[in-house]
């Protein structure tokens, strides 16, 4: 048993050997004759001709094959050479498809172009495959081993295992086992083989290998093989759940700095001032209308700085919105402190005919509003996608809030504020001008949202009704936040979206949202004044 | 005993509205039915349906001054009781339509077996007769009235958290409406109804029923709420608007006059529902849109707060306003609405039944009565 053992072993090493020097053989020989041949013999010629090209393992024949997959490899009638022709006119511009030089023009009648079919266009992109395993660029070799993977073609396998040999870069090499595995385990192997794959693509972990796996669990492997299989299915899915609600941490989290960017405005203007702004949403409209008009300046005048329109917005629309909070307070709030139902109905009011005067002006269709090259686009982390789009606006959220806070507790600006809002006739008396520090905290509030409008102009619909959807679910974060707190709204915005995002999957998304909101009304009954009530005699009134 | 509660709302006030309602009670069937159609004072069909949908508002409103003007609840979300009251009425209607729905079947509502369900949900059950569809028409809002105020109410949630609440209550409901699953008709809402107690729901002399029928469940209504008012039962709620601490202070059980106002102006907004749907025809989950509530507050506000009959005349004149601008002038509407808001917020705090005492207390003196002073606390319960 163990002499025949050693026997089969030297015949193996023998064969190894002789494949390694017949392709070490191979690739210092010319290919141009296999290239030559590629033009001969019909599609069965092209086909012997395609194994022999592969199997010479050089990626120089990778742009013959590339242009025979293309339709670009012809019969030169003249004297049957194999050129590349592309179409120059009416003429053909010829190439030699190794060298690439020049060879002049040809009629379209002097040249044959090398047929392909299906079974041809199969051998193609294995072969294509298998070679560009082999390419010097590591990112060239990683999406090929990812090809393979994919493709799960049991002939890259010998190219594959060559490959491997060679590779020295550890994440394409991980790419390669993978896809090397999923090749093992789709056309069948020994037991350790088997066992050895299986232990791979546990490490690989998404779905594909998932489906992989599950597949071996049920066929006819041996029993230890599959109970590998099971044990690692088991582990797949606990790393897939587990990646599942780190996803949807994250949408919870950017619903919530979403919510917290529509509600922060609002801690100011009902927070800290006790006015019940409800045309708090138009100012995020005007932010976002804002944007669009500045993002229309620069389409008009400079469409190559179109990436910086959105950083032109910013300051616009906190000065366009906190201008028209201003004049709202001059007009008509400060007429209403200390009647805080009034001002409801009066500021209601108010959105009715700001949202009908965006409909006048700029009509009641979406307008459009484009996303700066550096906000598209989205990059994995781990099992975790995320768009940077999204990402932006997380970061946002939080740099407008650690703003403010600094603004309300560091500056002289926030420091009269909080004196007026604590105790207004002493503020005065100690010199503080209360009419004109309520209509800049009232600008302040409505600048803010409208640094919102630019961020939502990004992912929401700019239209009239803008506002009108973030109003409600605003009141909700700052009321559930508690009145008058800063970090209340933080907490409660993130909070809010979180659990609106976990209930999603299990409830769809509008009977999450209920239960949301049934969830703040039951919320209020225990604590009536929010999460992070004020405490002292500001609370008595 | 009953009489002597009812008598004693009776004022100066009291006993013009009442004739008015009378008056229209008499005048509006004999100027559509009995004087022909080419005489000037006849009365198309679709003028007294009109008249009916701005009656049942006023009832609307005028359960909404009862919470808002004498126990100082604002209620954003009233609409929420009246579209469920509607809702109740739209599930009789349907029921009524029987076999000659477009898909023929005999029990199951059209939407229902588009959605192939196959058997009516246990909450269509009853809906047949109309003496339970009547009885849901006062219960559904009523309960779901008395349960929110009873939690609400004993958390001592006042002011605008209360009124933040309720907006998101109705918001709740309209999400909930709009769901097919529900069995409400998602979106649709419940329309194509046929008859009501036998009579063709199109006929003239049935619009006419519905329409009188409006003018004396708001009469009736309106008796209620100035027999309570007028009562030692209506002082206390007005106490409590003025001050709740004081009279809870006296000994009083402030939670369940509270809640005896809310849950009965709840019912009254159920029955305005009630009425509306068959005029209009349709109800649908808009029906609860936050904004719905929040203009019916604006219908008291016109009117003037407190006073009962101003919340009946706010409700009419804006709604008249509301159908001719739409009309007229589609773009100036939302402008003018917004700018009644404002207006009447600034410069009539009482509302137009208010305007009299205002002017006779001097215009220019008139700002010093209400000194605005930013944030404070102290006037935020008597604001309210």
């Amino acid at each position: 048993m163990r002499r025949a053992l050693r026997w089969f072993m030297a015949c193996w090493l023998m064969a190894v050997c002789v494949v390694a020097a017949t392709s070490t053989a191979a690739l210092a020989a010319d290919l141009r004759p296999l290239v030559q041949a590629l033009g001969t013999g019909g599609y069965a010629g092209t086909e012997k001709a395609l194994a022999q090209l592969s199997e010479a393992g050089d990626p120089a024949a990778v742009p013959v094959i590339e242009a025979l997959q293309a339709g670009d490899l012809y019969v030169r009638k003249a004297d049957g050479a194999v050129v590349v022709a592309r179409k120059a006119g009416a003429d053909f511009a010829l190439t030699d498809p190794l060298s690439g030089a020049d060879l002049g023009p040809a009629a379209s009648g002097a040249v044959d172009k090398v047929k392909v079919n299906n079974a041809l266009r199969r051998a193609i992109s294995a072969s294509l495959g298998a070679l560009t395993l082999m390419s010097p660029d590591a990112a060239v070799r990683r999406s090929a081993a990812d090809a393979v993977f994919k493709s799960r073609d049991a002939s890259a396998l010998d190219t594959l295992n060559a490959a491997l040999a060679k590779e020295t870069d550890s994440g394409v090499r991980r790419a390669m086992e993978q896809a090397r595995a999923a090749v093992i385990l789709t056309a069948g192997a020994s037991d350790p083989d088997t066992q050895a794959a299986v232990a791979t693509l546990a490490g690989r972990g998404d779905r594909d290998a998932l489906a992989l796996l599950t597949m071996v669990a049920a066929s006819g492997a041996s029993d230890a093989a599959k109970s590998a299989a099971a044990a690692a299915v088991a582990s797949v899915e606990q790393k897939l759940a587990f990646w599942a609600a780190l996803q949807n941490l994250w949408y919870g989290l950017s619903l919530g700095s979403v919510l917290l960017l529509a509600a922060i405005g609002l801690a100011v203007t009902f927070g800290v001032m006790g006015v019940i702004n409800m045309a708090h949403g138009e100012m995020v409209m005007i932010g976002a209308y804002t944007t669009f008009l500045v993002q229309e300046l620069f389409r008009a005048h400079a469409p190559g700085l179109f990436d910086l329109s959105i950083l032109v917005a910013l300051p616009a629309a906190f000065l366009v919105a906190g201008g028209v909070g201003i004049a709202i307070e001059r007009s008509v709030i400060r007429w209403l402190y200390g009647r805080p139902l009034e001002t409801l109905l009066a500021t209601w009011g108010l959105s009715l005919a700001l949202q009908q005067a965006v409909r006048s002006i700029f009509g009641p269709s979406n307008r459009e509003v484009g996303a700066p090259s550096w906000m598209s686009g989205a990059f994995e982390l781990g099992g975790l996608t995320i768009t940077y789009g999204r990402l932006w606006i997380v970061i946002f959220a939080f740099a407008v809030f650690a703003t403010l806070l600094v603004a309300l507790k560091r500056t002289w600006f926030g420091l009269s504020i909080r004196a007026v809002t604590q105790n207004r006739p002493m503020a005065n008396a100690m010199g503080i001008r209360t009419a004109r520090v309520d209509a800049l905290t009232f600008g302040l509030g409505s600048g803010i949202a409208g640094l919102a409008g630019v961020a939502l102009s990004q992912i929401d619909n700019v239209s009239p009704n803008l506002g009108q959807g973030y109003i409600i679910d605003s009141f909700m974060v700052v009321v559930f936040g508690g009145v008058g707190n800063l970090w209340g709204t933080l907490v409660g915005a993130l909070t809010l979206g979180t659990l609106n995002k976990f209930l999603e999957p299990y409830a769809g998304a509008v009977l999450g949202k209920i239960l949301v909101l049934i969830f703040i009304i039951l919320f209020i009954q225990r604590r009536p004044r929010g999460l992070f009530a004020l405490k002292g005699r500001a609370v008595e009134a | 005993m009953l009489t002597r509660f009812f008598l004693m709302g009776l004022d100066r006030k009291a006993g013009v509205v009442l004739t008015i309602l009378a008056l229209l009670a008499v005048l509006v069937p004999v100027m559509t039915l009995l004087v022909p159609a080419d005489s000037p004072f006849h009365m198309s069909v679709f003028t007294v349906s009109l008249l009916g949908k701005y009656l049942c508002f006023a009832l609307l409103a005028l359960a909404l001054d009862l919470v808002w003007g004498y126990v100082g609840i604002l209620s954003l979300g009233h609409a929420a009781f009246f579209a469920l009251g509607g809702y109740a009425m739209g599930m009789y209607l349907m029921r009524q339509i029987g076999p000659r729905g477009v898909y023929g079947n005999p029990v199951l509502p059209d939407f229902m077996v588009f959605l192939n369900w196959t058997e009516l949900p246990w909450y269509w059950l009853g809906f047949d007769q109309f003496w339970f569809a009547a009885l849901m028409v006062l219960a559904v809002p009523g309960a779901l009235a008395f349960a929110f105020g009873w939690f609400a109410f004993r958390s001592r949630v006042t002011g605008v958290y209360l009124s933040i609440i309720t907006q998101a209550l109705t918001f709740a409901l309209l999400l909930a409406f709009f769901r097919n699953d529900m069995g409400f008709g998602g979106n649709n809402g419940l329309t194509d109804f046929k008859e009501i107690l036998g009579a063709d729901i199109q006929a003239p002399g049935t619009r006419v029923g519905l329409f009188v029928a409006t003018v004396v469940a708001l009469a009736l209504s309106y008796m209620i709420a100035s027999g309570i008012i007028a009562s030692k039962l209506g002082k206390v709620l007005v106490a409590v608007r003025d001050t709740e601490g004081r009279v809870r202070f006296l000994g009083y059980d402030t939670e369940s006059y509270k809640l005896f106002a809310w849950t009965l102006s709840a019912c009254m907004a159920g029955v305005a529902g009630a009425l509306y749907v068959p005029q209009v025809g349709i109800i649908n989950p808009s029906e609860f849109a936050p904004a719905s509530s929040i203009e019916a507050v604006i219908w008291v506000a016109v009117g003037g707060r407190g006073t009962l009959a101003g919340a009946i005349l706010g409700a009419v004149l804006v709604n008249f306003g509301k159908s001719y601008f739409t009309g007229a002038l589609p773009e100036l509407w939302l402008f003018a609405l917004g700018g009644l808001f404002v207006a009447v917020t600034l410069f009539l705090p009482k509302g137009l039944l208010g305007l009299g005492a205002q002017l006779a207390a001097k215009l220019p003196g008139n700002r010093a009565g209400n000194k605005s002073v930013p944030g404070g606390k102290t006037a935020d319960q008597k604001g309210m």
